[in-house]
Protein backbone atom coordinates (compact mmCIF):
# COMPACT_ATOMS: atom_id res chain seq x y z
CA UNK A 1 0.00 0.00 0.00
CA UNK A 2 1.40 3.20 -1.15
CA UNK A 3 1.96 6.08 0.95
CA UNK A 4 -1.16 8.21 -0.81
CA UNK A 5 -3.20 5.37 0.43
CA UNK A 6 -2.34 5.45 3.97
CA UNK A 7 -2.81 9.14 4.12
CA UNK A 8 -6.48 8.79 2.43
CA UNK A 9 -7.38 5.45 4.30
CA UNK A 10 -6.86 7.57 7.67
CA UNK A 11 -8.54 10.55 6.25
CA UNK A 12 -11.38 8.64 5.39
CA UNK A 13 -11.28 7.13 8.67
CA UNK A 14 -12.07 10.50 10.35
CA UNK A 15 -14.34 11.66 7.53
CA UNK A 16 -17.58 11.10 9.21
CA UNK A 17 -16.91 13.52 12.48
CA UNK A 18 -15.29 16.38 10.12
CA UNK A 19 -18.30 16.35 7.74
CA UNK A 20 -20.09 16.49 10.57
CA UNK A 21 -18.47 19.15 12.32
CA UNK A 22 -18.42 20.85 9.02
CA UNK A 23 -21.77 20.48 7.83
CA UNK A 24 -23.16 21.83 11.47
CA UNK A 25 -21.09 24.40 10.95
CA UNK A 26 -22.09 26.07 7.18
CA UNK A 27 -25.70 24.55 7.74
CA UNK A 28 -25.84 28.30 10.13
CA UNK A 29 -26.10 29.85 6.50
CA UNK A 30 -22.44 30.59 6.28
CA UNK A 31 -22.10 28.76 2.88
CA UNK A 32 -19.89 30.41 0.39
CA UNK A 33 -16.53 29.69 -1.83
CA UNK A 34 -13.23 28.97 0.19
CA UNK A 35 -14.13 27.08 2.78
CA UNK A 36 -12.18 24.31 4.10
CA UNK A 37 -12.55 20.82 2.22
CA UNK A 38 -12.97 18.09 4.77
CA UNK A 39 -11.06 15.56 2.21
CA UNK A 40 -8.34 17.85 1.91
CA UNK A 41 -7.84 18.56 -1.37
CA UNK A 42 -5.42 20.81 -3.17
CA UNK A 43 -7.86 20.89 -6.10
CA UNK A 44 -10.85 22.01 -4.34
CA UNK A 45 -11.20 25.83 -4.94
CA UNK A 46 -10.39 24.89 -8.40
CA UNK A 47 -12.94 22.32 -8.76
CA UNK A 48 -15.52 24.40 -6.96
CA UNK A 49 -15.22 26.85 -9.77
CA UNK A 50 -14.74 24.70 -12.55
CA UNK A 51 -17.72 22.29 -11.91
CA UNK A 52 -19.73 23.95 -9.62
CA UNK A 53 -19.35 27.23 -11.05
CA UNK A 54 -18.52 28.75 -7.47
CA UNK A 55 -22.17 28.18 -6.25
CA UNK A 56 -23.03 27.99 -2.45
CA UNK A 57 -21.72 24.67 -0.95
CA UNK A 58 -22.11 22.59 1.95
CA UNK A 59 -20.22 19.44 2.80
CA UNK A 60 -23.09 16.91 4.21
CA UNK A 61 -22.31 13.46 4.97
CA UNK A 62 -26.39 13.17 4.03
CA UNK A 63 -24.67 12.47 0.22
CA UNK A 64 -22.75 9.52 0.21
CA UNK A 65 -20.31 8.20 -2.35
CA UNK A 66 -19.25 4.98 -2.57
CA UNK A 67 -16.38 3.09 -4.09
CA UNK A 68 -13.80 0.39 -3.50
CA UNK A 69 -10.89 1.65 -1.11
CA UNK A 70 -8.50 0.28 -3.78
CA UNK A 71 -8.83 0.86 -7.63
CA UNK A 72 -8.49 -2.09 -9.21
CA UNK A 73 -9.00 -1.24 -12.84
CA UNK A 74 -8.55 2.53 -13.45
CA UNK A 75 -10.70 2.26 -16.04
CA UNK A 76 -13.82 0.62 -14.32
CA UNK A 77 -14.24 2.49 -10.71
CA UNK A 78 -17.34 1.53 -9.59
CA UNK A 79 -19.14 4.49 -7.34
CA UNK A 80 -22.37 5.10 -6.17
CA UNK A 81 -24.08 8.09 -4.84
CA UNK A 82 -26.96 8.14 -2.88
CA UNK A 83 -27.95 11.16 -1.31
CA UNK A 84 -30.89 10.71 1.76
CA UNK A 85 -34.24 12.35 1.73
CA UNK A 86 -32.96 14.33 4.66
CA UNK A 87 -32.26 16.43 2.09
CA UNK A 88 -35.36 17.73 0.36
CA UNK A 89 -35.89 16.80 -3.27
CA UNK A 90 -32.62 17.33 -5.24
CA UNK A 91 -32.70 18.56 -8.70
CA UNK A 92 -29.47 17.84 -9.63
CA UNK A 93 -26.79 15.42 -8.54
CA UNK A 94 -23.34 16.38 -10.15
CA UNK A 95 -20.54 13.63 -9.94
CA UNK A 96 -16.80 14.52 -10.51
CA UNK A 97 -12.99 13.74 -9.27
CA UNK A 98 -10.87 16.98 -8.57
CA UNK A 99 -7.50 14.95 -9.53
CA UNK A 100 -9.14 13.83 -12.94
CA UNK A 101 -7.94 15.76 -16.02
CA UNK A 102 -11.82 16.47 -16.71
CA UNK A 103 -13.33 17.02 -13.22
CA UNK A 104 -17.13 16.27 -14.11
CA UNK A 105 -18.18 12.65 -14.49
CA UNK A 106 -21.85 13.33 -14.84
CA UNK A 107 -25.00 15.19 -14.34
CA UNK A 108 -27.48 12.89 -12.94
CA UNK A 109 -31.48 14.98 -12.95
CA UNK A 110 -33.25 12.50 -11.20
CA UNK A 111 -36.84 13.91 -11.62
CA UNK A 112 -39.12 11.48 -10.34
CA UNK A 113 -36.31 9.10 -9.29
CA UNK A 114 -34.90 8.06 -5.90
CA UNK A 115 -31.64 10.60 -5.80
CA UNK A 116 -29.23 7.65 -6.39
CA UNK A 117 -26.77 6.72 -9.46
CA UNK A 118 -24.54 4.09 -9.84
CA UNK A 119 -22.31 3.72 -12.91
CA UNK A 120 -18.14 3.05 -13.43
CA UNK A 121 -16.04 5.87 -14.16
CA UNK A 122 -12.22 6.10 -15.45
CA UNK A 123 -9.60 7.81 -12.82
CA UNK A 124 -6.04 9.32 -13.71
CA UNK A 125 -4.71 8.96 -10.32
CA UNK A 126 -5.60 8.85 -6.38
CA UNK A 127 -8.44 11.46 -6.02
CA UNK A 128 -10.97 12.68 -4.06
CA UNK A 129 -14.56 11.57 -5.77
CA UNK A 130 -17.47 13.58 -4.56
CA UNK A 131 -21.12 14.47 -5.54
CA UNK A 132 -22.60 17.67 -5.67
CA UNK A 133 -26.70 17.74 -5.13
CA UNK A 134 -28.37 20.76 -5.34
CA UNK A 135 -31.66 21.06 -3.08
CA UNK A 136 -34.87 23.76 -4.00
CA UNK A 137 -32.32 26.84 -2.63
CA UNK A 138 -30.12 26.66 -4.94
CA UNK A 139 -27.63 25.38 -2.51
CA UNK A 140 -25.30 22.23 -3.35
CA UNK A 141 -24.43 19.30 -0.61
CA UNK A 142 -20.96 18.05 -1.47
CA UNK A 143 -20.27 14.17 0.04
CA UNK A 144 -17.17 12.31 -1.23
CA UNK A 145 -14.36 9.77 -0.26
CA UNK A 146 -10.59 9.53 -1.43
CA UNK A 147 -10.02 6.94 -4.44
CA UNK A 148 -6.49 5.73 -4.60
CA UNK A 149 -6.05 4.68 -7.73
CA UNK A 150 -3.44 1.81 -8.31
CA UNK A 151 -4.72 -1.82 -7.22
CA UNK A 152 -3.93 -4.67 -5.45
CA UNK A 153 -0.54 -6.76 -5.33
CA UNK A 154 -1.98 -9.07 -8.27
CA UNK A 155 -3.39 -6.44 -10.25
CA UNK A 156 -2.04 -4.75 -13.49
CA UNK A 157 -2.75 -1.07 -14.70
CA UNK A 158 -5.33 -1.58 -17.02
CA UNK A 159 -5.64 -0.23 -20.67
CA UNK A 160 -9.23 -0.03 -22.06
CA UNK A 161 -10.27 -2.18 -24.77
CA UNK A 162 -8.49 -1.47 -28.04
CA UNK A 163 -11.43 -3.69 -30.06
CA UNK A 164 -13.39 -1.45 -32.34
CA UNK A 165 -16.20 -4.27 -32.14
CA UNK A 166 -18.62 -1.10 -31.02
CA UNK A 167 -18.56 0.63 -34.64
CA UNK A 168 -21.31 -2.03 -35.61
CA UNK A 169 -23.20 -1.94 -32.34
CA UNK A 170 -23.14 1.66 -31.68
CA UNK A 171 -25.33 3.31 -29.20
CA UNK A 172 -27.07 -0.29 -28.82
CA UNK A 173 -28.46 -0.28 -25.02
CA UNK A 174 -28.97 -4.03 -23.07
CA UNK A 175 -30.92 -3.57 -19.91
CA UNK A 176 -32.84 -4.99 -17.03
CA UNK A 177 -35.49 -3.86 -14.46
CA UNK A 178 -36.46 -4.61 -11.50
CA UNK A 179 -39.79 -3.59 -9.54
CA UNK A 180 -38.95 -3.59 -5.77
CA UNK A 181 -41.26 -3.84 -2.72
CA UNK A 182 -41.51 0.09 -2.48
CA UNK A 183 -42.72 0.57 -5.57
CA UNK A 184 -39.88 2.21 -6.88
CA UNK A 185 -38.10 0.09 -9.96
CA UNK A 186 -34.55 -0.43 -10.78
CA UNK A 187 -33.10 -0.37 -14.13
CA UNK A 188 -29.31 -1.84 -15.19
CA UNK A 189 -29.06 -0.25 -18.64
CA UNK A 190 -25.51 -0.55 -20.70
CA UNK A 191 -24.90 1.30 -23.87
CA UNK A 192 -22.27 0.24 -26.86
CA UNK A 193 -20.20 3.33 -26.62
CA UNK A 194 -16.26 3.40 -26.49
CA UNK A 195 -16.68 7.14 -24.37
CA UNK A 196 -13.01 8.38 -25.62
CA UNK A 197 -11.66 11.48 -23.66
CA UNK A 198 -10.15 12.38 -26.38
CA UNK A 199 -6.61 12.68 -23.66
CA UNK A 200 -5.12 9.85 -25.70
CA UNK A 201 -3.53 10.78 -28.22
CA UNK A 202 -5.00 10.69 -31.77
CA UNK A 203 -8.42 9.41 -30.73
CA UNK A 204 -10.98 12.04 -30.72
CA UNK A 205 -13.04 13.03 -28.25
CA UNK A 206 -16.04 11.21 -28.92
CA UNK A 207 -18.79 10.07 -25.18
CA UNK A 208 -22.42 10.09 -24.62
CA UNK A 209 -23.59 13.55 -24.00
CA UNK A 210 -27.21 12.80 -23.28
CA UNK A 211 -29.60 10.25 -22.28
CA UNK A 212 -33.29 10.53 -21.39
CA UNK A 213 -35.68 8.03 -20.03
CA UNK A 214 -39.10 8.51 -20.26
CA UNK A 215 -42.29 6.25 -19.68
CA UNK A 216 -44.80 4.81 -21.93
CA UNK A 217 -46.72 8.03 -22.25
CA UNK A 218 -43.63 10.42 -22.64
CA UNK A 219 -43.52 11.57 -18.98
CA UNK A 220 -39.47 11.97 -18.49
CA UNK A 221 -38.52 9.55 -15.60
CA UNK A 222 -34.82 10.96 -15.74
CA UNK A 223 -32.06 12.55 -17.17
CA UNK A 224 -28.63 12.43 -17.26
CA UNK A 225 -25.70 14.62 -18.62
CA UNK A 226 -22.60 12.19 -19.06
CA UNK A 227 -19.58 13.48 -19.74
CA UNK A 228 -16.20 11.93 -21.17
CA UNK A 229 -14.68 10.19 -17.58
CA UNK A 230 -17.89 7.72 -17.83
CA UNK A 231 -16.14 4.39 -18.42
CA UNK A 232 -16.38 2.64 -22.13
CA UNK A 233 -19.38 0.62 -22.38
CA UNK A 234 -21.24 2.55 -19.48
CA UNK A 235 -23.80 0.62 -17.45
CA UNK A 236 -25.54 2.81 -15.16
CA UNK A 237 -28.34 1.55 -12.00
CA UNK A 238 -30.77 3.94 -11.49
CA UNK A 239 -34.07 3.92 -9.18
CA UNK A 240 -36.82 5.15 -10.89
CA UNK A 241 -40.74 5.78 -9.80
CA UNK A 242 -42.55 5.15 -12.26
CA UNK A 243 -46.99 5.72 -12.07
CA UNK A 244 -46.95 1.98 -12.94
CA UNK A 245 -44.33 -0.17 -11.54
CA UNK A 246 -43.22 -3.18 -14.09
CA UNK A 247 -46.43 -1.98 -16.65
CA UNK A 248 -44.93 0.18 -18.76
CA UNK A 249 -43.03 0.57 -21.68
CA UNK A 250 -39.64 2.94 -21.13
CA UNK A 251 -38.45 4.56 -23.62
CA UNK A 252 -33.96 5.78 -23.79
CA UNK A 253 -33.07 8.70 -26.04
CA UNK A 254 -30.24 10.51 -26.11
CA UNK A 255 -27.25 11.55 -27.88
CA UNK A 256 -23.45 10.98 -27.97
CA UNK A 257 -21.06 14.34 -28.94
CA UNK A 258 -20.63 13.49 -32.59
CA UNK A 259 -24.63 13.86 -32.70
CA UNK A 260 -25.48 9.93 -33.01
CA UNK A 261 -28.51 9.21 -31.26
CA UNK A 262 -29.50 6.69 -29.01
CA UNK A 263 -32.91 5.57 -28.81
CA UNK A 264 -34.39 2.07 -27.27
CA UNK A 265 -37.02 0.90 -26.24
CA UNK A 266 -37.24 -1.02 -22.90
CA UNK A 267 -40.22 -3.08 -22.07
CA UNK A 268 -40.75 -4.80 -18.65
CA UNK A 269 -38.10 -7.68 -17.93
CA UNK A 270 -39.51 -10.97 -17.11
CA UNK A 271 -39.12 -11.79 -13.58
CA UNK A 272 -37.58 -14.27 -11.95
CA UNK A 273 -39.78 -16.83 -10.45
CA UNK A 274 -42.24 -14.06 -11.02
CA UNK A 275 -41.17 -11.87 -8.14
CA UNK B 1 2.93 -45.39 -2.00
CA UNK B 2 5.75 -45.43 -0.04
CA UNK B 3 4.36 -43.73 3.20
CA UNK B 4 6.80 -45.48 5.75
CA UNK B 5 9.87 -42.51 5.60
CA UNK B 6 7.20 -39.94 5.58
CA UNK B 7 5.35 -41.53 8.73
CA UNK B 8 9.16 -41.45 10.60
CA UNK B 9 9.62 -38.23 9.42
CA UNK B 10 6.33 -37.01 10.35
CA UNK B 11 6.00 -38.59 13.68
CA UNK B 12 9.50 -36.70 14.76
CA UNK B 13 8.16 -32.99 12.92
CA UNK B 14 4.73 -33.15 14.32
CA UNK B 15 5.81 -30.73 16.97
CA UNK B 16 7.03 -28.60 15.09
CA UNK B 17 4.27 -27.98 12.61
CA UNK B 18 1.84 -24.96 13.70
CA UNK B 19 2.33 -21.52 13.75
CA UNK B 20 5.86 -20.46 14.74
CA UNK B 21 6.59 -16.50 15.21
CA UNK B 22 9.66 -15.58 13.30
CA UNK B 23 11.22 -12.67 14.06
CA UNK B 24 9.54 -9.70 11.79
CA UNK B 25 11.14 -8.36 8.47
CA UNK B 26 13.51 -5.57 9.19
CA UNK B 27 12.54 -2.57 7.01
CA UNK B 28 15.60 -0.35 7.96
CA UNK B 29 18.11 -3.83 7.24
CA UNK B 30 16.21 -5.04 4.69
CA UNK B 31 16.73 -8.03 5.99
CA UNK B 32 13.03 -10.37 5.63
CA UNK B 33 14.99 -12.60 8.91
CA UNK B 34 13.75 -15.71 6.81
CA UNK B 35 13.41 -19.19 8.80
CA UNK B 36 13.03 -22.08 7.21
CA UNK B 37 10.89 -24.43 9.22
CA UNK B 38 10.98 -28.71 8.17
CA UNK B 39 7.71 -30.28 7.86
CA UNK B 40 9.12 -33.36 6.50
CA UNK B 41 12.19 -35.19 5.86
CA UNK B 42 13.97 -33.14 3.49
CA UNK B 43 11.03 -30.04 3.08
CA UNK B 44 11.42 -26.69 4.13
CA UNK B 45 8.64 -23.86 4.06
CA UNK B 46 9.31 -20.08 4.91
CA UNK B 47 6.01 -19.10 5.96
CA UNK B 48 5.07 -15.58 5.46
CA UNK B 49 2.09 -13.55 6.78
CA UNK B 50 -1.38 -13.47 6.13
CA UNK B 51 -0.96 -9.81 6.25
CA UNK B 52 -1.24 -7.95 2.77
CA UNK B 53 1.45 -6.66 1.32
CA UNK B 54 3.31 -3.73 2.93
CA UNK B 55 6.59 -1.62 3.15
CA UNK B 56 6.35 -3.31 6.61
CA UNK B 57 6.34 -6.67 6.02
CA UNK B 58 8.59 -6.27 2.37
CA UNK B 59 6.11 -8.74 0.93
CA UNK B 60 6.43 -11.73 3.06
CA UNK B 61 3.18 -12.60 3.32
CA UNK B 62 3.58 -15.50 0.78
CA UNK B 63 4.79 -19.10 1.46
CA UNK B 64 7.86 -20.57 -0.49
CA UNK B 65 9.51 -24.15 0.17
CA UNK B 66 12.15 -25.95 -0.56
CA UNK B 67 12.96 -30.15 -0.94
CA UNK B 68 16.21 -31.15 -0.14
CA UNK B 69 17.39 -34.55 -2.63
CA UNK B 70 20.41 -36.61 -2.83
CA UNK B 71 20.47 -35.18 -6.52
CA UNK B 72 19.83 -31.81 -5.15
CA UNK B 73 17.51 -28.59 -3.84
CA UNK B 74 14.07 -28.31 -5.88
CA UNK B 75 12.41 -25.08 -5.03
CA UNK B 76 9.04 -24.10 -5.27
CA UNK B 77 8.02 -20.40 -5.47
CA UNK B 78 11.31 -17.31 -5.30
CA UNK B 79 9.15 -14.41 -3.51
CA UNK B 80 8.16 -10.90 -4.27
CA UNK B 81 11.66 -9.35 -4.45
CA UNK B 82 15.39 -9.85 -5.88
CA UNK B 83 16.53 -9.14 -2.16
CA UNK B 84 13.78 -12.10 -0.76
CA UNK B 85 15.12 -14.24 -3.50
CA UNK B 86 19.19 -13.69 -2.47
CA UNK B 87 18.14 -13.81 1.04
CA UNK B 88 15.70 -16.93 0.55
CA UNK B 89 18.71 -18.20 -1.87
CA UNK B 90 21.11 -18.05 1.19
CA UNK B 91 19.10 -20.11 3.33
CA UNK B 92 18.24 -22.70 1.22
CA UNK B 93 22.18 -22.92 0.90
CA UNK B 94 22.89 -22.96 4.32
CA UNK B 95 20.13 -25.56 4.93
CA UNK B 96 21.06 -28.09 2.29
CA UNK B 97 24.91 -27.34 2.99
CA UNK B 98 25.22 -26.30 -0.30
CA UNK B 99 23.87 -28.65 -2.68
CA UNK B 100 23.07 -27.80 -6.36
CA UNK B 101 19.70 -26.26 -6.93
CA UNK B 102 18.31 -28.61 -9.90
CA UNK B 103 14.58 -26.93 -10.33
CA UNK B 104 12.89 -23.91 -9.86
CA UNK B 105 9.35 -23.91 -10.18
CA UNK B 106 6.95 -20.78 -10.77
CA UNK B 107 3.38 -22.02 -9.13
CA UNK B 108 1.71 -19.28 -11.67
CA UNK B 109 1.84 -15.92 -12.50
CA UNK B 110 1.41 -13.51 -9.66
CA UNK B 111 5.04 -11.17 -8.85
CA UNK B 112 4.62 -12.19 -5.25
CA UNK B 113 5.36 -15.86 -6.59
CA UNK B 114 8.55 -15.17 -9.02
CA UNK B 115 10.45 -11.81 -8.41
CA UNK B 116 12.54 -13.76 -6.53
CA UNK B 117 13.73 -15.30 -9.49
CA UNK B 118 17.01 -13.31 -10.01
CA UNK B 119 18.53 -14.80 -7.23
CA UNK B 120 18.30 -18.58 -9.16
CA UNK B 121 20.02 -19.65 -12.36
CA UNK B 122 17.77 -18.65 -15.37
CA UNK B 123 18.54 -22.39 -16.70
CA UNK B 124 16.99 -24.09 -13.96
CA UNK B 125 13.64 -21.48 -13.42
CA UNK B 126 10.43 -23.15 -14.74
CA UNK B 127 6.75 -22.43 -15.17
CA UNK B 128 4.15 -23.69 -17.20
CA UNK B 129 3.33 -22.56 -21.11
CA UNK B 130 0.35 -20.21 -19.88
CA UNK B 131 2.50 -18.95 -17.41
CA UNK B 132 5.64 -17.82 -18.91
CA UNK B 133 3.03 -16.22 -21.10
CA UNK B 134 1.50 -14.32 -18.35
CA UNK B 135 4.57 -13.14 -16.66
CA UNK B 136 6.33 -12.13 -19.99
CA UNK B 137 2.79 -10.04 -20.51
CA UNK B 138 2.21 -8.56 -17.29
CA UNK B 139 5.66 -8.56 -15.73
CA UNK B 140 6.72 -5.19 -16.18
CA UNK B 141 3.36 -3.99 -15.30
CA UNK B 142 3.43 -6.38 -11.93
CA UNK B 143 6.89 -4.73 -10.75
CA UNK B 144 6.16 -1.72 -11.04
CA UNK B 145 3.05 -1.90 -8.90
CA UNK B 146 5.09 -3.83 -6.50
CA UNK B 147 7.90 -1.38 -5.88
CA UNK B 148 4.54 0.91 -5.55
CA UNK B 149 3.81 -1.40 -2.75
CA UNK B 150 6.88 -2.25 -1.05
CA UNK B 151 9.13 0.66 -2.09
CA UNK B 152 12.86 -0.13 -0.89
CA UNK B 153 12.51 -4.07 -0.52
CA UNK B 154 11.98 -4.59 -4.47
CA UNK B 155 15.52 -2.21 -5.08
CA UNK B 156 16.60 -3.38 -8.61
CA UNK B 157 13.97 -6.30 -8.70
CA UNK B 158 13.41 -7.28 -12.24
CA UNK B 159 11.05 -9.72 -13.65
CA UNK B 160 12.78 -12.87 -14.93
CA UNK B 161 10.53 -15.43 -16.89
CA UNK B 162 11.37 -18.86 -16.87
CA UNK B 163 12.57 -20.11 -20.63
CA UNK B 164 11.66 -24.24 -19.82
CA UNK B 165 7.91 -25.32 -19.53
CA UNK B 166 6.82 -27.33 -17.03
CA UNK B 167 4.19 -30.15 -17.52
CA UNK B 168 2.08 -32.15 -16.02
CA UNK B 169 4.61 -35.53 -15.35
CA UNK B 170 5.69 -37.44 -12.82
CA UNK B 171 9.44 -37.82 -11.64
CA UNK B 172 11.94 -39.34 -9.24
CA UNK B 173 14.43 -36.53 -8.08
CA UNK B 174 16.96 -37.87 -5.15
CA UNK B 175 14.68 -40.52 -3.61
CA UNK B 176 11.35 -38.25 -3.96
CA UNK B 177 8.29 -39.52 -6.36
CA UNK B 178 6.81 -35.80 -7.24
CA UNK B 179 3.98 -35.36 -9.25
CA UNK B 180 3.64 -32.45 -10.94
CA UNK B 181 0.02 -31.21 -10.96
CA UNK B 182 -1.12 -28.41 -13.96
CA UNK B 183 -4.47 -27.13 -12.81
CA UNK B 184 -6.46 -24.00 -12.76
CA UNK B 185 -8.76 -21.72 -11.10
CA UNK B 186 -6.50 -19.47 -9.04
CA UNK B 187 -5.11 -17.85 -12.12
CA UNK B 188 -5.44 -19.03 -15.73
CA UNK B 189 -2.54 -22.14 -14.74
CA UNK B 190 -1.75 -23.28 -11.20
CA UNK B 191 0.96 -25.81 -10.53
CA UNK B 192 0.77 -27.96 -7.24
CA UNK B 193 3.82 -29.95 -6.34
CA UNK B 194 2.55 -33.36 -4.52
CA UNK B 195 5.78 -35.33 -2.89
CA UNK B 196 4.67 -38.99 -2.58
CA UNK B 197 7.36 -39.40 -0.80
CA UNK B 198 6.85 -37.31 2.16
CA UNK B 199 3.18 -36.80 1.74
CA UNK B 200 3.86 -33.00 1.39
CA UNK B 201 1.42 -31.31 -1.07
CA UNK B 202 2.65 -27.90 -2.36
CA UNK B 203 -0.76 -26.42 -2.75
CA UNK B 204 0.92 -23.05 -4.05
CA UNK B 205 -1.92 -20.50 -3.98
CA UNK B 206 -4.68 -22.68 -5.07
CA UNK B 207 -5.20 -22.65 -1.02
CA UNK B 208 -4.96 -20.19 1.35
CA UNK B 209 -5.53 -20.88 4.79
CA UNK B 210 -6.70 -18.11 7.65
CA UNK B 211 -6.53 -15.73 4.59
CA UNK B 212 -8.79 -14.65 2.49
CA UNK B 213 -8.50 -16.46 -1.47
CA UNK B 214 -7.27 -13.09 -4.07
CA UNK B 215 -9.23 -13.31 -7.47
CA UNK B 216 -7.80 -10.69 -9.49
CA UNK B 217 -7.57 -13.57 -12.44
CA UNK B 218 -9.48 -16.31 -10.86
CA UNK B 219 -12.16 -18.78 -12.46
CA UNK B 220 -14.24 -20.28 -9.63
CA UNK B 221 -15.19 -23.06 -10.95
CA UNK B 222 -12.16 -24.94 -11.78
CA UNK B 223 -10.75 -23.58 -8.80
CA UNK B 224 -13.16 -25.78 -6.83
CA UNK B 225 -12.60 -28.92 -9.39
CA UNK B 226 -8.96 -27.94 -8.70
CA UNK B 227 -9.18 -28.20 -4.63
CA UNK B 228 -11.43 -31.41 -5.44
CA UNK B 229 -8.84 -32.63 -7.28
CA UNK B 230 -5.84 -32.11 -4.37
CA UNK B 231 -8.18 -33.49 -1.63
CA UNK B 232 -8.27 -36.75 -3.43
CA UNK B 233 -4.44 -37.05 -3.36
CA UNK B 234 -4.42 -37.95 0.74
CA UNK B 235 -1.56 -35.75 1.76
CA UNK B 236 -0.30 -35.45 4.76
CA UNK B 237 1.06 -31.95 5.00
CA UNK B 238 -0.64 -29.20 3.02
CA UNK B 239 1.33 -26.15 2.53
CA UNK B 240 -0.86 -23.35 0.97
CA UNK B 241 0.27 -20.78 -1.11
CA UNK B 242 -0.49 -18.00 1.97
CA UNK B 243 -1.25 -19.03 5.35
CA UNK B 244 0.61 -21.17 7.55
CA UNK B 245 1.55 -24.74 6.92
CA UNK B 246 -1.72 -27.81 7.62
CA UNK B 247 -1.75 -31.53 8.22
CA UNK B 248 -5.22 -32.00 7.52
CA UNK B 249 -7.79 -30.98 4.60
CA UNK B 250 -8.58 -27.76 6.65
CA UNK B 251 -7.31 -25.03 4.75
CA UNK B 252 -8.79 -27.02 1.08
CA UNK B 253 -11.87 -26.91 2.76
CA UNK B 254 -11.61 -22.95 3.74
CA UNK B 255 -10.81 -22.20 0.07
CA UNK B 256 -13.89 -24.15 -0.81
CA UNK B 257 -16.07 -22.27 1.16
CA UNK B 258 -15.11 -18.94 0.64
CA UNK B 259 -15.16 -19.36 -3.05
CA UNK B 260 -18.33 -21.18 -3.28
CA UNK B 261 -19.51 -18.48 -0.71
CA UNK B 262 -18.58 -15.66 -2.62
CA UNK B 263 -19.73 -17.35 -6.19
CA UNK B 264 -23.51 -17.83 -4.84
CA UNK B 265 -23.65 -14.58 -3.32
CA UNK B 266 -22.38 -12.56 -6.39
CA UNK B 267 -24.84 -14.82 -8.40
CA UNK B 268 -27.51 -14.13 -6.24
CA UNK B 269 -26.61 -10.08 -6.44
CA UNK B 270 -26.75 -10.29 -10.29
CA UNK B 271 -30.03 -11.67 -10.07
CA UNK B 272 -31.62 -8.59 -7.85
CA UNK B 273 -29.49 -6.20 -9.97
CA UNK B 274 -27.52 -4.72 -7.54
CA UNK B 275 -25.04 -2.12 -8.37
CA UNK B 276 -20.95 -2.64 -7.57
CA UNK B 277 -21.18 -0.19 -4.35
CA UNK B 278 -24.32 -2.10 -3.01
CA UNK B 279 -22.37 -5.74 -3.12
CA UNK B 280 -19.15 -3.86 -1.81
CA UNK B 281 -21.93 -3.62 1.66
CA UNK B 282 -22.96 -7.13 1.70
CA UNK B 283 -22.50 -9.07 4.85
CA UNK B 284 -19.92 -11.09 5.28
CA UNK B 285 -20.91 -14.70 7.36
CA UNK B 286 -19.35 -14.94 10.90
CA UNK B 287 -17.47 -18.10 10.05
CA UNK B 288 -15.25 -16.32 7.49
CA UNK B 289 -14.09 -14.55 10.89
CA UNK B 290 -10.94 -16.51 11.05
CA UNK B 291 -9.60 -15.27 7.74
CA UNK B 292 -7.65 -11.64 7.47
CA UNK B 293 -9.14 -9.44 4.80
CA UNK B 294 -11.93 -10.46 4.40
CA UNK B 295 -13.24 -7.31 3.58
CA UNK B 296 -11.02 -5.80 1.59
CA UNK B 297 -10.48 -9.00 -0.50
CA UNK B 298 -14.45 -9.07 -1.23
CA UNK B 299 -14.57 -5.68 -2.44
CA UNK B 300 -11.56 -6.78 -4.81
CA UNK B 301 -13.25 -9.54 -5.95
CA UNK B 302 -16.35 -7.71 -6.60
CA UNK B 303 -14.65 -5.58 -9.01
CA UNK B 304 -12.92 -8.41 -10.13
CA UNK B 305 -15.86 -10.82 -11.04
CA UNK B 306 -19.68 -8.80 -9.95
CA UNK B 307 -19.35 -6.86 -13.77
CA UNK B 308 -19.64 -9.83 -15.65
CA UNK B 309 -22.55 -11.60 -13.64
CA UNK B 310 -24.31 -8.48 -13.83
CA UNK B 311 -24.25 -7.80 -17.52
CA UNK B 312 -25.11 -11.65 -17.94
CA UNK B 313 -28.75 -10.44 -16.44
CA UNK B 314 -29.47 -8.10 -19.02
CA UNK B 315 -31.14 -8.17 -22.57
CA UNK B 316 -31.15 -6.58 -25.49
CA UNK B 317 -33.34 -3.63 -25.98
CA UNK B 318 -36.53 -4.29 -28.13
CA UNK B 319 -36.04 -1.27 -30.57
CA UNK B 320 -33.57 0.66 -31.74
CA UNK B 321 -33.94 3.96 -33.98
CA UNK B 322 -31.55 5.24 -36.14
Amino acid sequence: MGEKNVCCNSLSRFLPGWAVAVSVIWGLGTAHAGQADPLASVMWDSVHQEVLAGQPVVFDPAVRVITAARVENTMQVPIEVEVDDSVGPVSEIVVFADHNPIPRILTYRPLSARPRIGLSFKVQEATPIRAAARTADGVWHVGGQWADAAGGGCTTPSAGQRSRAWESHLNEATYHRWPRADGSERLQVSLVHPMDTGLAPGIPAFYLTRLVLRDQDGTPLAELLPAEPVAENPLFALDLRPARPGKTVWRLEGGDSDGNLVAASLPPSPQEGGQ
Amino acid sequence: MNWRAASAGLALLAVTVGRVHAEPPDPVRRDYHLTARQIADGSYVVEGSTEDFSRANGGLMVNSAFIVTDEGVIVLDTGPSRLFGEQFRALIDRTSGGKPIVQVINSHLHPDHFLGNQAFAPETLSATSETIAGMSAAGEDFTTNMYRLLGNWMLDTEPVVPKTVLQAHTAVVGGHRLHYLTLAGHSDSDVALFDETTGVLYAADLVFHDRTPTTPHADIAPWLAALAALEALKFKVVVPGHGPVAQDAGPLHQTADWLRWLDGTLRQAARQGLSEAEVFRLPIPERFSALSLTRAEFERSVVHLYPALLRGQLQPSATKVE
